[in-house]
């Protein structure tokens, strides 16, 4: 057949996200991979430059839809170091135990995702269904299943009563037994190890330079947890262990999220042994001051680090976040030469991507004589007018002039 | 009046409509089995032959660069090869519908025939993931096929006839030789699963890499074909099986007879569809190397067993 090339993305079905790799084959190996972001760029740190900081947090909760304690929570702690304000004890444990939550969904979703992406539905379908206990726990304590919405300025919303603690506890029980059971299936299953090894190898060697966060990295035995490296909410007071693993494929990056998921229990179960009594929010200004700060959270994919600039104003002047997917998709390249095609889907699943939350800018490349074009706010905000104008007869140059109005008077 | 029951025969009962609600029915029975095990609700009973409406009312889309003439004749080709091997089979008696010498090859071959319009179709499609589905179609074919072929002749050369007729009279006189062939009987059902592309061995049509294979151009009435086409032809695969290897109870009441037949197809639905929920889909060099590694040599083992049998005790 010669070299065909084949498009994964930026639609397919193994993609959940739009995303575009370009893979050369001869016959079924892979001889080159060509990546491209972007498809997903929602303009987020900009429009948090338009909000107040109260506003901006359920925004950059919704960077991800799964791991939205995390951004939530590296924001507001960015924001709360640049206005000095320290939070309850109540209130980091609280965070702490939502983020925990949070790392269990996301683990058993990367499980059932893994399982789909090598034909192994039945993985999928028995993870996602013990997915749903923590989903219930999660809608039971915040009230929404995704999109907790749990933090606030200087603390968090909702306390975390004696009842609800034991339902934790008891929901915990039983995720650590289904737990076991899956580090069984991951350890003995002869057809899941086959189809694991080996595929979308990255050396440790790589793993540093090329700067691979999270559990893919830890998977190629780089011992580095923001949780344990440098801890913020509650973690500096729960013990527990950064899994660690040297198979260096997509085999070791399961292990180490099943791993991961018992360390999990484990600090749940402490952190609700020690949770202190008090208030669950401090008393924060609403203006913050000149200053920045960066904030470093071990989100379930990885590191996450947000980036935030007062300019003693309500609003902050600058707003930058990077998801883990970022730092994890040069070393995707690495990992995907000279595999298999039937290795694509797992091995770019195995880094547990999310590629809408990692989109932080366009560039248009006009293929044919290579000229590019970076979009300022203004051009991008007038082309937006314009083409409302032309295309649906709607002039929102007059509503925004109006809402500026309004917005004057308040 | 000849003219008239043959007729009959073939296109109303024991054939071609009688296969395809079968057909249907047991898509149905194969998916609530797969989802009951994978802890699922399952479809509704008729959710296959809604499946297959639907899709005879959808538009058909046949692209623009691809041979237009095989790319409409491939489904119906597969779907009468399938249908057509059906009439050679006994069913619920030792008597098949029509019977001669050797129509137990013609089976396997026309058997064959689907597979091969899989790679036609996908090919003569043009676009690339059918391209790479209908190579990986063929190149499956070479590693389950041979295995196929043994698991079903071993008892044949047991019997020492090539008739499937003469095949199930003969273990019917003398049922325990049946045992002889358990080896072959699993060679068969691996095989079958490869040749109905299910997973561990759908790596002809694997959704997360080619999108869907050979048939990612299809649409309308001719993917509603493909698939009834693959539906009757886990009939006929399971009834082969079931009249080779568990050819029991042949000579009773037909209506007991047909019951038996029923129970039969259904264990063998069964089977494959507990094989395609508890295994991972395999690599294309790895399906390969274990259908030539491991159960080749299964199956040159029953054979080597058969013959034994035959000479030291028959």
């Amino acid at each position: 057949m010669g070299i065909v090339k084949i498009p994964i993305g930026p639609q397919h079905p193994a993609l959940k996200e739009p995303e575009s790799f370009l893979i050369s084959l001869d016959g079924e190996r892979i001889q080159e991979v060509g990546m491209r972001l972007g498809y997903n760029h929602r303009g987020i740190e900009k429009a948090a430059e338009g909000r107040t900081y109260t506003t901006a947090i359920y925004l950059l909760e919704r960077v991800c839809g799964i791991c939205s304690q995390a951004h939530s929570t590296a924001f507001i702690q960015a924001i709360e170091e640049v206005a000095a304000v320290d939070i309850p004890k109540r209130a980091k444990y609280i965070r702490s135990l939502i983020g925990e939550l949070e790392r269990i969904h996301s683990h058993l979703l990367w499980l059932g995702v893994a399982g789909h992406e090598i034909g192994f539905d039945t993985l999928l379908m028995y993870s996602w269904r013990d997915r749903e206990i923590v989903m219930d726990l999660l809608a039971m304590l915040s009230g929404n299943r995704v999109h907790y919405g749990m933090n606030v300025l200087g603390g968090v919303k909702r306390d975390i009563d004696k009842q609800k603690q034991e339902e934790i506890l008891k929901a915990v029980d039983i995720l650590e037994e289904r737990t076991k059971y899956y580090i069984k299936v991951a350890t003995e299953e002869t057809t899941l190890i086959k189809r694991l090894s080996g595929v979308g190898y990255i050396s440790k060697e790589d793993v540093y330079r090329l700067g691979t966060v999270g559990p893919t990295g830890r998977a190629s035995g780089m011992p580095r947890d923001t949780r344990k490296d440098d801890p913020y909410a509650a973690y500096d007071e729960v013990d527990f262990n950064v899994i660690t693993d040297n198979h260096c494929d997509v085999y070791g990056r399961t292990l180490v999220r099943v791993g991961e998921l018992m360390e999990t229990y484990k600090i749940i179960r402490q952190l609700i042994k020690n949770m202190p009594d008090g208030d669950i929010a401090a008393k924060f200004p609403r203006k913050v001051p000149v200053g920045e700060a960066t904030s470093r959270y071990e989100a379930p994919r990885g590191e996450d680090v947000h980036y935030v600039k007062g300019n003693g104003t309500d609003m902050p002047e600058r707003v930058k976040l990077r998801a883990p997917t970022l730092a994890n998709l040069q070393s995707v390249a690495k990992m995907l030469e000279n595999n298999n095609l039937a290795d694509v889907p797992i091995t770019i699943a195995a880094i547990d991507p999310c590629f809408s939350c990692t989109d932080r800018m366009i560039k248009t490349v006009n293929l044919g004589n290579g000229s590019t074009n970076m979009f300022q706010w203004e051009t991008l905000r007038k082309q937006g007018i314009d083409w409302y104008r032309r295309e649906k007869g709607v002039d929102f140059a007059e509503l925004n002039k109006k809402y500026a109005d309004l917005r004057k008077v308040d | 009046m000849a003219i008239a029951s043959a007729l009959f025969n073939i296109i109303v009962f024991p054939g071609f409509l009688f296969l395809c609600l079968m057909g249907l029915i047991f898509e149905y029975v194969d998916r609530i089995i797969h989802a009951r095990l994978q802890n699922r609700q399952g479809p509704p009973f008729f959710q296959p032959l809604a499946d297959f409406i639907k899709l005879t009312a959808k538009e058909e889309i046949i692209p623009d660069e691809a041979d237009k003439k095989v790319f409409k004749f491939m489904p119906i080709l597969a779907l009468t090869a399938a249908a057509t091997a059906f009439f050679y089979i006994p069913l619920w008696s030792v008597n098949s519908l029509y019977s001669f010498t050797g129509d137990v090859i013609v089976v396997l071959y026309l058997l064959t025939i689907p597979t091969v319009t899989f790679f036609l179709g996908g090919w003569s499609s043009t676009s690339m993931y059918a391209a790479i589905g209908a190579v990986r179609t063929l190149t499956q074919l070479f590693s389950y096929e041979v295995l196929l072929f043994l698991g079903i002749l071993s008892p044949m050369v047991l019997a020492d006839t090539w008739s499937l007729t003469d095949s199930a009279i003969y273990y019917n006189s003398h049922p325990a030789l049946m045992l002889v062939n358990l080896a072959g009987f699993f060679i068969s059902l691996i095989a079958l699963l490869g040749k109905l592309e299910k997973v561990p061995f759908d790596i002809a049509e694997a959704e997360t890499e080619i999108v869907g294979g050979s048939f990612t151009e299809y649409s309308g009435r001719l993917l509603a074909l493909f698939r009834m086409a693959i539906d009757v032809e886990m009939i006929v695969g399971a009834s082969l099986i079931a009249a080779v290897f568990l050819p029991f109870g042949l000579m009773l009441n037909p209506v007991v007879a047909f019951a038996l037949y029923i129970v039969k197809v259904c264990f063998i639905v069964f089977l494959l569809s507990v094989f395609r929920t508890i295994f991972a889909r395999l690599r294309i060099d790895q399906m390969v190397k274990a259908c030539w590694k491991y159960f080749a040599p299964i199956a040159f083992a029953q054979i080597l067993l058969v013959l034994i049998v035959k000479g030291v005790f028959l």
